[in-house]
């Protein structure tokens, strides 16, 4: 039986339903010497700014219980050097390019969404990031100042606009229901949840930020309730992520109403991560005798 | 690489664990370079190991008990098989030495493993080197056989006097640069140490690398977790070191 993997997402047609989740593959370059990565249904690269970003002082990373904290701050080469060296080998996969954006102001994201004009995919909107002082994260933990931005970012951008939420809410699906307000042609969530991890012996924060972002499975839960809520809530396609390291994890996510998954964390313990995911997908669909993963897209049955 | 059989294990000092795996593969690994270790159980996240000592299809590792993951990785039992990852990063380059001195190698505790396939390599291909090996105590002394057989002279130091010179690394370090001709230094231990290192062959105008640690998580250079700050930039420690020039890091960080 062949099955159909391929998804609409906002006018895109992705080979199949798998992403990266931005700042978990780099431009694509390391994972290459470990699968071909123009199997993904589409590569989505780190967070671009206008500038170049150093990121935060080291340590960066904390281990907790199935999953970690990162304080890596956004750091990037800026979009000139992405455009410049980063971008040309990416345009040789046969592969949808998602440009993740991030900002401290409304004027920088129209700023890097003008340079990278319609040089690739998709855009996806980074107002989620915990790891940065200004920006990121204030964007999208305020109904009104994530729509502002959206709607800016959407005037300026030529592709479709993927708007990433931060879980650091109290009603995701409120966010969302904003963004789309505000111009989104799809969302993705979540990024990561504001953590700590402590020392006891130094009795201080691992993280030299002290705070950082908590991913991998451990979020899991939370991430498939927050893409079930924003479901409801809007119409435009959901990218969900958070945890997946699995065919199974990543049905659940579709079952609860994501055209789409992003495989980020998993990828830090085997590098294969992506493609398992992608070849489980196909099994559950042929063990189920169903033909088109479209057709499990928010089948979930609530009791 | 997979999952390798542990085919030797032993306990050389307390809470330091010598494992020798079956790789079957025939990857060639270079001193310097490290290993990317699945500890099992509730340790989520890889661990990077130094590459001890490799020949034929086998590679050689030791490590410190310092927390759970190395915890969960000492009780694996010979016969069973560890998923690896590597090797991985940038090694020493052999070739750093220039002119005919010596070429030297700096280690503390458990910096000094990876240096042993270091100075392995360097007698087969270069020449033999001299190794300044510092502990802090003399229970901590492991390898030396090893490392004598392929040095021309192996220099121990201990923090507390009790086996060796009586000091630092950098005490014999700084005196050897002084007095004799040094073509190369290699180094390999805790931070404060390899930055005076760095510093004496900075000063005395000779090539050094040294072999940098952070918390890695991904430990192929996707993440950009592991950072040290190199000629201005976050390099990462993984993918780009960890082996670095030692004038290219950017010590006032440390
Ligand atoms: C090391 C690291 C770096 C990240 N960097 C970014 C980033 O630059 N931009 C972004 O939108 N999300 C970033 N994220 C969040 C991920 O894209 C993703 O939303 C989150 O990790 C949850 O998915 P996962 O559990 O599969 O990793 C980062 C996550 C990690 C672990
Ligand atoms: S550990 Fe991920 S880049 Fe080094």
């Amino acid at each position: 039986m062949s099955v159909n993997l391929k998804v609409n997402i906002a006018g895109v047609a992705w080979k199949n339903p798998v992403t990266t989740a931005s700042g978990t593959f780099g431009f694509g370059k390391e994972y290459a010497e470990y699968f071909d990565i123009s199997r993904l249904g589409a590569v989505t690269v780190k967070s671009i700014s206008v500038e170049k970003k150093l990121g935060n002082p080291t340590p960066r990373v904390a281990e907790t219980a199935s999953g970690m904290l990162n304080s890596v701050g956004l750091q990037n080469p800026g979009a000139e050097f992405f455009l410049k060296y980063e971008l040309p080998n990416l345009k040789k996969l046969d592969t949808k390019i998602v440009v993740n954006i991030a900002g401290n102001t409304i004027d920088e994201y129209v700023a890097v969404t003008e340079m990278i004009g319609d040089s690739v995919d998709m855009l996806e909107l980074n107002i989620s990031c915990p790891n940065v002082k200004v920006g990121g994260m204030a964007f999208g933990v305020d109904e009104k100042s994530a729509f502002e931005a959206t709607s800016a970012v959407k005037k300026a951008s030529k592709v479709p606009l993927i708007v990433k939420l931060s879980p650091n809410v109290t009603d995701i699906s409120a966010i969302a229901a904003a963004v789309e307000n505000g111009g989104a042609n799809a969302v993705s969530l979540i990024n990561t949840l504001l953590g700590m991890k402590i020392d006891i012996n130094k009795r201080k924060p691992i993280l030299a930020n002290n705070v950082g972002g908590l991913s991998g499975p451990a979020v899991m839960p939370i991430a498939v309730r927050m893409v079930y809520q924003v479901a409801q809530k809007v119409k435009i396609p959901i990218i969900g992520m958070g945890g997946i390291s699995s065919g199974a994890d990543a049905i659940e996510f579709l079952l609860a109403g994501a055209s789409a998954v992003a495989v980020g964390t998993a990828g830090f313990v085997d590098p294969y991560a992506h493609i398992r995911v992608i070849n489980e997908i196909e099994e559950y669909l042929k063990r189920n005798n169903i033909d088109d993963v479209n057709n499990i897209i928010g089948k979930l049955e609530m009791n | 690489m997979g999952l390798c059989k542990l085919i030797q294990k032993q306990e050389i000092a307390s809470n330091i664990f010598d494992f020798v795996v079956e790789t079957h593969t025939g990857l060639q690994a270079n001193a310097g370079q490290f290993l990317h270790v699945k500890c099992g159980g509730t340790a989520y996240l890889r661990r990077p190991i130094s590459i001890c000592d490799a020949w034929d299809d086998k590679l050689r590792f030791i490590f410190e008990v310092r927390g759970e993951g190395t915890r969960l990785l000492s009780q694996f039992r010979v016969g069973e098989t560890i998923d690896i990852l590597g090797p991985l990063g940038r090694g020493f380059d052999l070739d750093l030495a220039q002119g005919d001195g010596d070429i030297i190698l700096v280690g503390g505790g458990i910096g000094t493993f990876p240096l042993l396939l270091l100075a392995r390599e360097l007698e087969l291909r270069v020449k033999k080197p001299i190794a300044i090996l510092g502990y802090r105590t003399k229970e901590l002394i492991t390898l030396t056989d090893e490392f004598e057989a392929v040095c021309e002279e192996v220099k121990i130091t201990t923090d507390d006097g009790s086996h060796g010179t009586h000091g630092f690394v950098t005490d014999v370090l700084a005196d050897m640069a002084k007095n004799g001709k040094i073509s190369a230094i290699y180094t390999c231990g805790p931070t404060g140490m390899m930055k005076a290192v760095a510093k004496i062959a900075i000063e005395h105008n000779i090539p050094a690398q040294v072999s940098m640690e952070e918390r890695m998580a991904c430990g192929i250079g996707a993440c950009v977790t592991c950072t040290c700050s190199v000629a201005g930039y976050n390099a990462r420690v993984c993918k780009d070191g960890p082996v670095f020039n030692a004038e290219m890091v950017d010590w006032g960080g440390f």
